[in-house]
């Protein structure tokens, strides 16, 4: 039967049922087809849309003469990230919650936090995959702008925490139905009016520049195109995300 | 095999805002045997099991798996009991296989997949999705999830519903095979007949507190009638009728109960013709007449008043 392994063993223990846990989410993600759409399909898409049509330009969203992908990329970037760790998560962790799924794995050797941190490392995981296509997408586009990659790998840990701790928030504490028509809402809104892809100019710019997205989108373009590293929108997500980890430990319901 | 205690809840309350679901359990299961949890829809008996395996910690009372707390030591006591949720708990996206082989993979000293797959038949739909499975088809992998770690410990929450007679008899083995390997297993069911082919005890929860406790034979024969009969009629009792019942109880104990009497005692055929008659000529059809030796069915339902389901 059952031997109890020796207590030095339970860290590289833990460390491996995360890594199966992050193995396991990922390849659920890359199997489903609105997620493959949501992640993939959408961001990169809008990504080869707006490089080649002159969209951004008649919009005076680039400047005369600068290459549109200096607004588009840092856009599907930050696309990218909204889908995955807050859309793409909030439905699939929603519905693993009606399921009971999340029920059962807790009272496996994995717990609670193990799922929670195999989840983190599947997002992290997925958006590694998204950049590397949207950076050679872009890169074949003829891109040659300039990038900070600190700044990027900065702003992609920040956003991550603040879209991943409010997506589960929001999986934990409402119905499957309600997360997956107010995930992709959101999805709308962020992309469309909230200062994700595009920079908003005037009071709304202003406004949209506290909430997740827009603080997301403004340390994007800094990162990727832009000039390194925005502080104020760097500390607006870090603070998203400690609310949104607060929030989540407080009121995230198991069933 | 020397049984050893694989779970002790002692004095045991939970209660969700002003609802107090569990109060004041105390509950044993030791390795080699099989625990029934009866009770009605409400009664506690999936809280109790929740508490148990320590996704919660209880409002007071002691719960120990092998002498330790699943809340505070989950680290060791989730290596060492195995838990088959009511709703599945599975992944709807993904393949049998595909689950037990994550789930497998949390385990230090996992069983193989096929001494799972194989005797429970999962090959057969192993190329769909859980989401594509009939619900006795989803009950199996469950199954299959909770025994993969090879757990001393199992708790099995309503295990055969929805299963075919041939799918019930299979899990049935199944659970025997676990108590025979000196495993513990916890059943909480719907089904007395289950309770009674499979449990050595049997306790039954009522409103969080435990209301009766034994072997299943035991608990039958403590019960004061030894025969019962049951005539069912055609339509449902009235006010009339129930004044029939009383007359029928000159000629034994009777109860009026729905759209039909209970009958209690050892009655020779003549008295068994004058109750049919009685109610015959109150314009009664029968639709149905049982006889039978009073069964934990009947225990239950004259320990909470109502049947299971």
């Amino acid at each position: 039967m059952n031997q109890m392994p020796p207590t030095n063993q339970m860290p590289r223990m833990r460390t491996k049922r995360v890594i199966a846990q992050t193995k396991f989410e990922t390849i659920s993600v890359l199997r489903n087809g609105e997620q493959l759409l949501l992640s993939l399909i959408l961001p990169l898409g809008m990504l080869i849309f707006l490089a080649k049509t002159p969209l951004l330009g008649a919009l005076g969203l680039v400047p005369e003469g600068t290459d549109p992908l200096t607004v588009a990329l840092p856009g599907a970037l930050s696309l990218c990230l909204a889908s995955t760790a807050f859309t793409g998560q909030a439905i699939a962790t929603a519905f693993d919650r009606r399921y009971g799924v999340l029920r059962q794995l807790a009272t496996t050797p994995l717990g609670a936090n193990g799922l929670i941190l195999g989840k983190l490392g599947a997002v992290i995981t997925v958006v590694i995959i998204q950049f590397l296509l949207a950076f050679a997408i872009a890169l074949g586009l003829g891109f040659d702008g300039p990038v900070n990659a600190f700044a990027l790998i900065l702003t992609t840990l920040l956003g991550t925490a603040a879209l991943l701790s409010l997506g589960l928030l929001m999986a934990g504490t409402v119905r499957a139905e309600a997360t997956l028509a107010g995930a992709n809402l959101i999805w709308v809104l962020m992309a469309g009016v909230g200062g994700l892809v595009i920079a908003h100019p005037g009071e709304w710019g202003t406004v949209v520049g506290y909430l997740p997205s827009g603080a997301l989108g403004d340390a994007m373009r800094a990162a990727v195109g832009g000039a390194g590293f925005d502080i104020k929108a760097l500390i607006v997500l870090l603070v998203w995300g400690l609310l949104g980890t607060l929030a989540a430990r407080r009121w995230f319901r198991f069933e | 095999m020397v049984s050893e205690s694989a779970l002790t809840i002692r004095g045991l309350h939970y209660s969700y805002g002003a609802h107090h679901v569990v109060d004041g359990i105390d509950l044993d299961a030791t390795t080699g045997s099989i625990l029934g949890v009866l009770g009605p829809n409400g009664a506690g008996k999936s809280t109790t099991i929740s508490l148990a395996v320590g996704t919660r910690p209880p409002d007071a009372g002691q719960i120990e798996i092998f002498g330790l707390d699943p809340y505070r030591r989950h680290d060791q006591t989730s290596l060492l009991a195995g838990v088959m949720l009511q709703d599945g708990g599975l992944p709807m996206s993904a393949k049998p296989l595909q689950v037990l082989r994550h789930l497998a993979s949390l385990y230090p000293n996992p069983l193989t997949i096929d001494e799972l797959a194989e005797p429970l038949g999962i090959h057969e739909f192993a190329s769909r999705t859980i989401r594509r499975l009939s619900g006795g088809q989803k009950q199996r992998v469950a199954l299959a999830a909770a025994l993969i770690g090879r757990p001393r410990l199992v708790f099995l929450d309503e295990p055969c519903a929805g299963l075919d007679p041939q799918a019930r008899a299979v899990v049935h083995d199944f659970i025997r095979e676990l108590a025979a390997a000196s495993v513990a297993v916890v059943l909480t069911t719907h089904d007395l007949a289950e309770a009674e082919e499979l449990a050595d005890e049997v306790i039954v929860i009522d409103r969080g507190r435990i209301i009766a406790q034994g072997a299943p034979e035991d608990l039958r024969n403590a019960s004061p009638a030894g025969r019962r009969l049951v005539i069912t009629v055609d339509r449902p009792l009235d006010q009339t009728h129930r004044e029939l019942s009383s007359t029928m109880s000159t000629i034994a104990p009777t109860s009026a109960v729905g759209s039909g009497f209970v009958i209690d005692g050892d009655l020779s055929s003549g008295q068994i013709a004058a109750l049919c008659t009685a109610v015959a000529e109150a314009g009664l059809a029968i639709t149905d007449i049982d006889m039978h030796s009073q069964s934990l069915a009947d225990v239950f339902f004259e320990l909470t008043g109502r049947p299971l389901r």
